[in-house]
């Protein structure tokens, strides 16, 4: 069973019809038991990043997600999801993510050419920076759907897949069972339920 | 590098697409999920539905197909018609629909586009706008096309997006249903006083308006037409081979 974290940020029925549309069985819930039972966690995530983060900890669930992804639960984060994963993002003012990968999320604006539209918005093609499991399924420059005005930097190692947007913005990390999509796999086609496809059929890694 | 967006557009009324469709091995074609779920398997890169319905019970069946939509198809999806209040924002936002496009409720009250990017942040906010030439000034029509507001659109347009609309649809009243191509002179107004993606609709009647389309305003994010796709005139699939072959940013 996989699980979508229901922390009271953004519109998960999308979400929850692609997972069930792969023959996943899928439980949208903020019950912490629920969650370690589940054999995959998903962190969905839309809006502002400081609104988030908030409802994470007013909720406890980042403590309960911190747990569980170093027990080696298989996490995935799309899109704001994605970015808490991170140590901190500058999203108008400076706040704490989850600090499961090292990065930092930051504004587009400057670092993309100014005639460059923001948000980043549309179909793009993905770069593989790396090989991960998440991956198995698609192939390289296959497009998925982006919307965000914010990327993560920072993110070195554990960075799998660019989309180039005036410059290589990062599109998806991995740091062992914890992935990150800064696209949307839900919104993303056919590419996009195979991404959701080859994560629903991680396992709980051993523990060392 | 950002591919360029093509977008069938279904008008419901009822519960039903109502421009006829005309489609071999589609069983019911006037079932919005079914043409939904074919137009995404040709390749279409997101879906309009407009909603046409007069009556509050056609409301419900529209919100149900947006439901019924959600689960079988997996590309963003743009409602419009009837939406006048941040509650109906909500209502189709639930339902499935990732970004809501307004029109005449905009022109009726100016701080809906702003209320709801505030809510629901400015790429959920689409501003739909029916523009005509009148006197050599180009005007925002209402009602469908129907009523000359008075107001000069590159000034609506501009300010909508200072309020938070996210993406423009630009329905050039003048061009629509003579297929003899886009409105490039239109388009090119809007894209230079804005900076968020703009959506030329009205006027394509053939693959080669598409592709003048992009080559000619490289600032035009989207390709939206309705009847030439209902109808077979043009297939996305042939549509978008088309655009790759001419080197247009495509989604394949």
């Amino acid at each position: 069973m996989v699980a979508i974290v229901d922390y009271g940020v953004g519109n998960l029925f999308s979400l929850e019809c692609s997972l069930n549309a792969i023959g996943a069985e899928v439980t949208v819930t903020a019950d912490p038991v629920v969650l370690k039972a589940a054999d995959q966690i998903i962190l969905p995530g839309v809006g502002a990043f400081e609104d988030a983060a908030k409802k994470l900890r007013a909720t406890g669930l980042d403590a309960v997600l911190k747990e569980l992804a170093a027990a080696g639960k298989p996490l995935l984060g799309i899109c704001l999801g994605m970015q808490m994963l991170f140590e901190k993002s500058f999203e108008y003012g400076e706040h704490q993510g989850l600090g499961l990968i090292p990065g930092q999320v930051v504004p587009m604006e400057g670092v993309i050419p100014a005639e460059l539209k923001i948000p980043h918005i549309g179909w793009n093609a993905l770069k593989f920076t790396k090989n991960s499991p998440l991956f198995s399924q698609i192939q390289e420059g296959d497009c998925v759907y982006f919307v965000h005005s914010y990327y993560a930097t920072g993110c070195d190692e554990n960075l799998i897949a660019t989309a180039e947007y005036g410059a290589e913005l990062t599109a998806a990390v991995a740091k062992g069972n914890v992935f990150g999509c800064q696209f949307h796999p839900e919104k993303s086609g056919s590419v996009g339920l195979n991404i959701l496809r080859a994560f629903t059929q991680m396992k709980e890694a051993e523990q060392c | 590098m950002i591919t360029k967006r093509i977008i069938p557009c279904l008008d419901v009324k009822d519960g039903r697409v109502v421009k006829g469709v005309n489609f071999e091995g589609l069983q019911d074609v006037s079932s919005p999920v079914a043409l939904a779920k074919y137009y995404s398997e040709c390749g279409a890169d997101e879906l309009v539905f407009y909603d046409i319905t007069a009556s509050s019970d056609g409301r419900k069946l529209f919100t149900d197909i947006l439901v019924e939509t959600a689960k079988s198809v997996f590309i963003p999806l743009t409602v419009g018609g009837g939406i006048n209040t941040v509650a109906d924002f909500d209502r189709v936002l639930k339902c499935g629909a990732d970004k809501v496009s307004v029109n005449s409720g905009a022109i009726r009250n100016p701080d809906l586009v702003y209320e709801a990017a505030k809510l629901y942040g400015d790429q959920c906010v689409v501003l739909s706008a029916d523009i005509k030439r009148v006197d050599g000034v180009f005007r925002v029509f209402a009602k469908g096309g129907r009523e000359n507001t008075g107001m000069e659109a590159i000034e609506w347009i501009r300010r909508c997006v200072g309020n938070g609309a996210g993406e423009i649809v630009v329905n050039s009243i003048d061009t629509d249903g003579v297929k003899g191509g886009f409105d490039l002179e239109m388009l090119e107004a809007v894209c230079n006083a804005v900076n968020v993606p703009v959506i030329a609709s009205g006027g394509a009647g053939k693959i080669d308006d598409f592709i003048q389309l992009f080559r000619q305003l490289p600032k035009v994010d989207a390709g939206l037409a309705a009847s030439i796709f209902h109808f077979g005139e043009v297939a996305i699939k042939d549509l978008k081979a088309e655009m790759a072959s001419a080197n247009i940013p495509t989604r394949r």
